[in-house]
């Protein structure tokens, strides 16, 4: 019960995260990698000494590659540039030996046209709304048969909410890493946040799930248990389940940041944050919403 | 609860049968490997933008699928195992008017320039008569041989390689085993071409490869039956790519490229242990902690959750499902919701049995109860997958999108078959 008679610690909470999530996206944006800005991208190792980054600039200047952007990366550089056509890039190549003094050794290159990049970020829009389109479809048709005293449409409009809830977060951290690291989302940062929206009404269907069965039990036997009552027990009898699944899913993601390959890491970054926020939303804010949006409508009846 | 025992047994050796076929499938003869995506294995993706201007509407799925067959072709004989050539409409929403794209990938292929190359050749054999005016000239010896070359001399008789049934390479033996290129038209290039022979005999035919004149015999007869050689000067090697060209004829209508990208082998290398090694040792994490909190029931799930991997390993291998990086999180992430699935069973039992339900009973009201969680969870995971699935932009979505679809299909399934019945065949000892 504590979960649902203190909501509004957590609602103070969630919206301390979520604003603060839109003001960094808002203020300083995402930085969108090739796949949906256009241009290459040229991933360069280096054998045995590896250039400074000052001497890989002078070789981009020298080449007339001016807006080109440079970040090191371990064992060599990831060079960021406008779309350049395969004879360029191999001049990049061979410039940067440096006459033989080093030995580059390309480990990938990339070229994104623009119209690609233009509909890559279309297509990620859609899917995104297309699913949660779906979502609200379908929790709206899975609990049809709970009518009273919340409508199932409105299951599916709390889930989505709790939704834009758990996807916002990430993409504010997101933003703030892109801010003062250099982070930049593609494709995968956008398959990380559907699979958040997966995990999250996964979880979220759960507890609404028990809250169903109770409201059913409680009809059933008669006993007269207020709406309220029934969300805090259906929250409680699942909580431990909740947090049992999010900390396996988290361990095992947790295990692929750190071990996975480089490639995918801020994608299970991404996965991290978000199905973390999932598990807290789907506890401390999906039901309880469904308290507060019945106590509206009893005020709203009662005036 | 003999029942359950057999199935039980049943279902366990079936899951070490199945684990023997994966490991025996790793030998390095077996048809059933792994498919890697190019992430992993090192390789090119190229993507093409097709100029469908000059064909009719309705021409031109057929025409795209022309254009994928020639370009699958061409690359299949510079050797690149198992490419993938794709078409694909542009836009969010596919209609008539989009772009359309072709999406080439080639495994192992690192050297983009070469496959570029090869990809865009465009080869054109013409056959062009020599005009009157010239011929006198050469003929009174006016001329020499070399104002063949001069542009101009000769003109289009409308028989082109479009024209070609196939080309092969013959060995003359009269000219010491010298490459020789047979050709052999179509109904219609044949009748074009006993019509041209017929009607100029005596006259100087030239054969122009990309433009270039390849050979000039003069016509003796006519010829029918569709069958003729061109005696160039070549080398076996070049005869092939000759062959190889007239075979696969041109490109139905002009490609851009207009998106690339390669991998280097050593990154794939790479990305292939550290996805391997992440993935034990999630399994070898989630499973310590199942077994911490539910002990024995976790020790179930864990056996549970190992057949219920290698039967998404198993079905990997025979879709086949092209793996990379992104599709092996996936996987892992649908191993997630697989332990979801008897955590939420198991939660459920306990709570049968704190309310005095016999063992039992308790595990038979626990999945009945946790079935509607579990179907009704999923089944939004699934329908997120689909979504993914038709809207993703890059292969690698695409991958993960299947990969996970797959993923939790098979742990619906596994969470009602291998779990409920090892439960329920080993809670009898239990007590």
């Amino acid at each position: 019960m504590y979960i649902v008679k203190h909501r509004k610690i957590f609602y103070i909470i969630s919206s301390v995260l979520v604003l603060s999530s839109i003001f960094a996206i808002v203020f300083w944006g995402l930085k969108p990698s090739i796949d949906f800005a256009g241009g290459s991208l040229l991933d360069i190792s280096f054998d045995q000494n590896k250039p400074t980054s000052e001497e890989v600039g002078k070789v981009l200047n020298n080449l007339n590659f001016k807006d080109a952007s440079v970040r090191s990366s371990g064992e060599g550089f990831i060079l960021r540039l406008k779309e350049i056509s395969q004879a360029e890039k191999d001049s990049i190549m061979s410039g940067l030996s440096l006459d033989g003094k080093y030995s580059p050794v390309e480990k990938t290159f990339s070229t994104v046209g623009p119209i690609l990049g233009q509909e890559a970020i279309q297509k990620s829009f859609v899917s995104i709304i297309l699913v949660l389109l779906a979502i609200v479809l379908f929790i709206a048709f899975a609990f049809r048969k709970v009518s009273e005293p919340v409508s199932s449409w409105i299951y599916g409009l709390v889930t989505v909410l709790a939704l834009l809830h758990d996807v916002l977060v990430p993409a504010g951290v997101f933003a703030i890493l892109g801010h003062f690291y250099g982070f930049e989302v593609d494709t995968l940062f956008v398959t990380a946040l559907l699979v958040i929206l997966g995990f999250s009404v996964h979880d979220t269907i759960v507890v609404f799930d028990r809250i169903r069965e109770n409201l059913h039990k409680n009809e059933s036997y008669g006993s007269k248990k207020n709406f309220e009552t029934i969300v805090g027990e259906s929250i409680n009898e699942t909580f431990i389940r909740s947090v049992n699944t999010s900390v396996t899913v988290l361990l095992a993601i947790l295990v692929l940041y750190i071990f996975g390959p480089q490639t995918i890491s801020n994608f299970t970054l991404a996965l991290l944050i978000g199905i973390f926020i999932g598990t807290y939303s789907s506890i401390f804010i999906g039901s309880t919403l469904l308290v507060t949006v019945n106590n509206l409508r009893r005020s709203k009846n009662r005036v | 609860m003999a029942k359950y025992k057999f199935w039980a047994i049943i279902i366990v050796a079936a899951g070490i049968a199945l684990g023997f076929f994966v490991w025996n499938s790793q030998q390095p003869d077996s048809q059933h490997k792994f498919k890697l995506g190019l992430d992993l294995s090192g390789g090119a993706h190229l993507v093409y933008k097709a100029d469908t201007s000059q064909i009719q509407g309705g021409d031109i799925s057929s025409a795209m699928q022309s254009l994928k067959d020639v370009i699958e072709r061409r690359i299949n004989i510079f050797g690149v195992s198992e490419p993938i050539v794709q078409v694909e409409q542009g836009g969010v929403f596919g209609t008539t008017n989009t772009e359309q794209r072709l999406i080439v990938e080639l495994p192992g292929v690192t050297d983009i320039n070469q496959a570029i190359k090869s990809i865009g050749a465009t080869p054109v054999l013409e056959f062009k008569l020599l005009s009157k005016d010239a011929q006198d000239k050469i003929k009174a010896g006016v001329a020499s041989k070399d104002v063949l070359g001069t542009p101009g001399v000769f003109i289009d008789t409308g028989l082109t390689g479009r024209m070609l049934q196939n080309a092969n390479i013959q060995f003359d033996q009269n000219l010491g085993n010298k490459p020789i290129i047979g050709l052999k038209f179509n109904n219609e290039g044949s009748d074009l071409f006993a019509k041209i022979t017929k009607e100029n005999v005596g006259a100087v035919l030239g054969i122009f490869l990309d433009g270039k004149l390849i050979e000039a015999p003069s016509i003796r007869e006519q010829i029918t039956g569709g069958q003729a050689v061109i005696t160039g000067d070549f080398t076996s090697d070049s005869a092939k790519q000759i062959v190889r060209d007239l075979n696969y004829g041109a490109l139905p209508m002009p490609i851009n490229l207009v998106s690339t990208e390669t991998i280097g082998a050593t990154l794939g290398d790479q990305a292939v242990t550290a996805s391997v090694k992440a993935g034990m040792y999630a399994f070898l994490v989630v499973a310590l902690f199942l077994m911490a909190w539910y002990r024995f029931k976790g020790l179930v799930a864990v056996l549970a959750l190992a057949i219920y991997t290698t039967i998404n390993l198993v079905l990997f291998q025979l879709i086949p499902v092209t793996l990379t990086a992104a599709g092996i999180a996936g996987f892992i992430l649908s191993i997630g919701m697989a332990v979801d699935a008897n955590i939420l069973i198991f939660e459920r039992t306990k709570e049968e049995l704190k309310r005095g339900k016999s063992k039992n009973d308790a595990l038979k009201e626990g999945f009945h109860r946790a079935w509607s969680s579990i179907r009704d969870s999923n089944s939004s995971s699934i329908i997120t997958a689909i979504i993914l699935y038709y809207f993703a932009s890059t292969p690698v979505i695409k991958g993960f999108a299947l990969v996970f679809l797959i993923g939790v299909l098979v742990s619906m399934f596994s969470a009602v078959t291998a779990s409920r019945t090892i439960l329920f065949a080993v809670s009898k000892e239990e007590k």
